[in-house]
């Protein structure tokens, strides 16, 4: 399943949009639940089954997912499901209760819609670059269309009811996926965090949550959905991401008077590894990748565009890999096959790297 | 990486609280979790998500109005059982414990009204549900089958039911 996903590029990898070379990708998500039917969480299989037979029908009732396809959950095996969450496109708790899950995904992968995960729809958007803004406007639209043929559970004082308290009001998680090598290079990350938890803001570790944050990235998204318009949300959201940018630019301006030297010796050392090694862990990709991100960024790597390096960063996941080779690996046939892969695309160098080649 | 408590254990659980400039981050499986009793509201690391819901919300026997017998009348959960799972049964959850929801909303929220937008009028006819394709299905028949009394009384059905919606 999903191989044809593999050979096109997913806009939020593209590496386009504004900021892109600090800011990977924007995202907003909506909960929202039919009137009438307990919660996913709370309810039987005959009423999860008939949500996914009408949440399914208006999807195809809808004229902005006219472009994209439908998926029941039943067939979807656990190397898929891991693609799936490699690509952002479901999240890790989906996919726990097959039987009457269901996910549409939109051509280009700007749009999803998960079924009965925590509550009955999620529709998520999601844009290259910081374009909050456009992913916003996207899933609200989405999220019209819908509502002209499904009755969401609504409340004049609580707003837009959900499983999880936590998102009742707006149902709306907007977050940023954000490479910030410079602010943790000065060690200025934990301040910066807890500067923007005062905010309304959440930020974490975009992979290994709560260990050790792969790659540098981080996930700024707002803590509260009720009290707050959507727009107000998009709004502060924006800012402070602006302002992250501003710091991440002043990090790099301190890293570069200050130890020009040893930072060109950690890029160009990542680079050398990436170019050469033998052997590589997806965790030590990310590290490295990060490092010559940033290269990338202050200039100093010129025949590689920031694009391959996001690209690189999806293909080396553990699932990814495995599509892509199309063979299932144990970890250390992994490691070996993701150096491989990573050699292939440095030599290529600034061409970015075709799919046939290497498949 | 390993739980920092038994240092057996995968570490599965991350809880990470900042409080001004200070940072507590733990990294525990979920048996020294437990053993850390994270369940408890008078803990000040409230986590996983279930937990630190039930531990704002506060405990029914000490205010009287709280009936423990109140049950949501479309999906009968108790608020006994939204305080253990963390989780609203339905919709209609909302109504029914609206002023405990509303002081738990305000805990976790700072607010409890709604300032977004709200749903557009519709423009297009919702889709019918099981019940009522059912119905239409019957009320089809009896009219080929020139049975109208029945036909009536399965229209009248059709009506409560959207009416009810």
């Amino acid at each position: 399943m999903f191989e044809q996903m593999l050979k096109s590029e997913s806009v939020w990898l593209s590496g386009e949009g504004p900021e892109h070379g600090v800011v990977l990708s924007s995202r907003v998500r909506l909960a929202r639940n039919v009137k009438g039917f307990a919660y996913p969480p709370n309810s039987k299989s005959e009423s999860k089954g008939e949500i996914l037979e009408i949440v399914k029908a208006a999807i195809e009732k809808s004229k902005s997912l006219k472009e994209g396809k439908f998926y029941f959950a039943k067939p979807i095996d656990e190397l898929d499901r891991s693609f799936l969450i490699e690509r952002h496109l479901v999240s890790p708790e989906f996919l726990g209760d097959k039987a009457n899950q269901g996910i549409f995904i939109g051509d280009g992968e700007n749009i999803s819609i998960m079924i009965n995960e925590e509550d009955h729809l999620r529709i998520q958007s999601i844009q290259s670059g910081l374009s909050v803004e456009s992913a916003c406007e996207l899933a609200e639209r989405v999220d019209e269309d819908l509502g002209r043929v499904l009755e969401f559970d609504f409340d004049r004082e609580f707003g837009y009811l959900t499983s999880c308290p936590t998102n009742v009001g707006t149902g709306m998680r907007a977050s940023v996926l954000i490479h910030l090598p410079g602010l943790a290079l000065t060690r200025e990350m934990d301040n910066l965090i807890s500067s923007i938890t005062k905010f309304g803001l959440a930020v974490r570790g975009f992979y290994g949550e709560g260990s050790d944050v792969l790659g540098n990235l981080f996930q700024v998204s707002n803590q509260t959905t009720l009290g707050r318009s959507e727009d107000d949300i998009i709004d502060s959201l924006l800012r402070v991401t602006k302002q992250m940018i501003e710091y991440e630019g002043k990090a790099r301006e301190t890293l570069l008077a200050d130890a020009k030297d040893q930072i060109e010796d950690k890029i160009w050392r990542a680079y050398g590894i990436l170019k050469y090694a033998r052997v590589l862990t997806s965790a030590e990709v990310m590290n490295l990748l990060s490092a010559v991100r940033l290269g990338i960024g202050m200039g100093m790597i010129k025949e590689l565009p920031v694009a391959s390096v996001n690209s690189m960063l999806l293909l080396t996941q553990p699932a990814h890999l495995q599509k892509y080779l199309q063979r299932r690996m144990t970890s250390s046939q992994r490691d070996e096959a993701r150096a491989e892969l990573v050699r292939k695309m440095f030599q290529n160098g600034s061409e970015t790297f075709s799919q046939e080649e290497t498949l | 990486m390993l739980c920092q408590d038994c240092k057996k254990n995968e570490a599965n659980i991350y809880f990470t609280q900042v409080v001004g400039n200070k940072k507590i981050t733990l990294n525990l499986c979920r048996e020294c979790a437990d053993r850390r009793g994270f369940h408890s509201p008078l803990e000040n690391a409230p986590f996983p998500l279930k937990e630190f819901i039930s531990g704002m919300i506060e405990e029914p026997q000490k205010k009287k109005e709280l009936q423990p017998e109140l049950a949501c009348p479309q999906c009968q959960m108790g608020f006994a059982d939204f305080s253990k799972r963390g989780r609203i049964g339905c919709g209609k959850c909302y109504e029914t414990f609206r002023p405990q929801l509303r002081d738990l909303l305000r805990k976790i929220h700072g607010a409890s009204e709604h300032k977004g937008k709200t749903p557009q009028t519709r423009t297009e006819e919702l889709i019918p549900l099981r019940e009522e394709r059912r119905l239409r299905s019957e009320l089809k028949l009896a009219i080929e089958d020139e049975n109208f009394e029945s036909a009536a009384k399965i229209r009248d059905h059709i009506k409560e039911l959207l009416e009810g919606r």
